[in-house]
């Protein structure tokens, strides 16, 4: 059973702030004592580089480092660690794909099928993928609370789409998407399937090899794992068969002056410059403590927050909900009459964290009809109480107290 | 001790100023300049007009989308900086900003913008109080940083 009181004693940042509420997790996520424990004995006791040298030290980081493969290939589901690259993030793992996969198979009208409501990171490598080979872009039809009907998504494929490329979880509106039945009907027509699951895998039960996607990116910092640390998973074959948009130390076997360079196999060929051991091994063990808890609970008690949230603020005549239907833990809305920034700094002088914006999906203007909107975005590690606090906050905002906040 | 200390007449001119924004259009007039601001940081998104009589600032105007502080700040300017020349406009900017550095100023330049002078305690709001202004200082040759 999910233990609220014990999940919030792991996370440091909640008991070094007792009276905020944190609720831009889709932003970025806590970090659990067990996390900062993994990388503080690292720097304390652990520093070396991996795959060097013959001492100690840098065995133990290697075979730490190694394991972390495991751990997340376990956590993916991936038939093998190989398929695992590390990553700065999903930024990087997506921009990998376009630049490994998609610039080397892609020519003139090919076409890379795609939402209006992606991340930028799924969107602009795309973008630079058309510059170069002449391959154009269309875009799937999306209904207003960001889901998208099969029969739309039919009739969206063709022969001419070569990459398939979409988000798991929208980081707007939280639509969960129903993928294993598009990546089938992509594969049907011979698409390569890229998932950002950026917003999914820190949230709900992920695994690749049911879902049968090509590519799969997504964050460590957002299950509360450091900045900078990140997966890209790929097909094993995907991998081997296309090169790296990199080179250097780490990722070649040998090479000689004349320009010969054998690399070494996926995964290590994706990883040229010395890793960020510290980043991975975060990763390694921000996943184990997710898995402590169960990825199955993490998800049920966020839809239980969403809600209970959707249930608090329909009431609220001047609050519009647009996202009141999707299943994950994103709360996304506006108060009439008052802009965004407004309400999210009002917010924050309540001491309650949300994130104002166009979420960097700065297409989905057209689909939801704003320009901006407030994000409140749940983990694990909030509550019911968190809840109230937002809804309690905005049952009596008006625009003259949120220009009162902005003046003290 | 001036009127413009009272917060609930602040309040109230910032309210204004955003439901009711002075000089909020796009000047399409010939030789108007126009310099587009958008926030890497923020959602606001203004254009600052201006069209010249010599050295006078002849109209001024802005448009976009903006939150309360970057919509009235930009809408107080635009009253304040209409029918000056350059010089006098750079002056009543840099007054402005300097406020908001918590440097000293002279608060007869600014009339009533100085209802956002407390702004310069919020971190996060200073950008909004500021865009247009940097605006209106990039269309008369002024840089100025953020």
């Amino acid at each position: 059973m999910f233990d609220e009181t014990a999940v919030r004693s792991h996370f440091p940042m909640i008991q070094n702030h007792p009276d905020l509420v944190y609720l831009d997790n889709a932003a970025t996520a806590f970090k659990s004592d067990h996390m900062i424990q993994v990388v503080n004995d690292f720097y304390l006791r652990g520093t070396s580089n991996v795959h060097r040298g013959d001492y100690g030290l840098s065995i133990k980081a290697s075979n730490d480092f190694d394991h972390v493969r495991d751990i997340v290939k376990d956590f993916i589901h991936a038939k093998s660690s190989k398929e695992i690259v590390f990553t700065s993030g999903a930024s990087q793992s997506l921009n990998w794909i376009a630049y490994s996969y998609g610039l080397n198979h892609l020519k003139k009208d090919d076409v890379i099928l795609t939402t209006e409501a992606e991340h930028a990171s799924n969107i602009l490598p795309w973008f630079k993928v058309c510059e170069a080979t002449g391959a154009k872009i269309e875009y799937i039809p999306m209904q207003n609370d960001g889901s998208i009907h099969m029969d739309d998504f039919k009739n969206a494929m063709h022969d001419k789409v070569k990459i398939f490329a979409i988000a798991y979880v929208s980081n707007v509106l939280g639509v969960v998407q129903p993928l294993k039945q598009m990546i089938q009907i992509a594969h049907e027509y011979g698409a390569i399937t890229v998932i950002d699951a950026a917003q999914a895998v820190p949230h709900m039960p992920v695994d690749v090899r049911d879902l049968d996607c090509d590519y799969l990116a997504f964050s460590g910092h957002k299950l509360g794992a450091a900045g900078g640390s990140g997966v890209l998973y790929g097909k094993y074959d995907l991998l081997e068969n296309n090169d790296p948009p990199l080179y250097g130390g780490g990722s070649n076997a040998r090479f000689d002056l004349c320009g010969n360079i054998l690399l070494k196999h996926a995964p290590f060929k994706y990883e040229a410059g010395t890793p960020n051991v510290e980043g991975v091994l975060s990763l390694g063990a921000a996943i184990e403590f997710l898995q402590s808890i169960g990825m199955e609970n993490i998800f049920e008690h966020e839809k239980q927050l969403k809600r209970y949230a959707v249930q608090r603020l329909q009431p609220l005549t001047h609050v519009h909900l647009y996202n009141a239907t999707s299943e994950s833990g994103l709360i996304t809305f506006n108060v009439d009459g008052i802009f965004a920034q407004d309400v999210a700094s009002y917010l924050n002088r309540h001491n309650i964290a949300v994130r104002s914006g166009n979420h960097c999906a700065k297409i989905l203007v057209e689909i939801i009809g704003t320009s901006e909107t407030v994000r409140a975005s749940c983990y694990l590690y909030n509550t019911k109480a968190d809840i109230d606090r937002l809804v309690d906050a905005l049952t009596d905002i008006t625009l003259e107290k949120c220009i009162e906040a902005a003046m003290v | 001790m001036s009127i413009f200390d009272d917060k609930a007449i602040a309040r109230d001119i910032i309210m204004d100023n955003y439901q009711n924004p002075h000089n909020k259009k796009t000047l399409d007039k010939e030789n108007t300049q126009s310099k587009h601001m958008a926030s890497d940081s923020c959602i606001d998104d203004i254009t600052v007009y201006m069209h010249f009589e010599g050295e006078t600032i002849d109209d001024v105007s802005f448009n976009g989308i903006g939150c309360t502080i970057s919509t009235a700040s930009t809408s107080i300017l635009t009253d304040l900086i209409k029918g000056k020349t350059k010089q006098e406009a750079k002056t009543i900017i840099h007054n402005y900003m300097d406020m908001l550095d918590e440097k000293p100023y002279d608060p007869h330049l600014l009339q009533e913008a100085v209802i956002f002078k407390d702004i310069s305690k919020s971190a996060n709001r200073i950008h909004c109080a500021t865009i247009g202004w940097r605006g209106a200082a990039a269309l008369l040759g002024e840089k100025i940083d953020e």
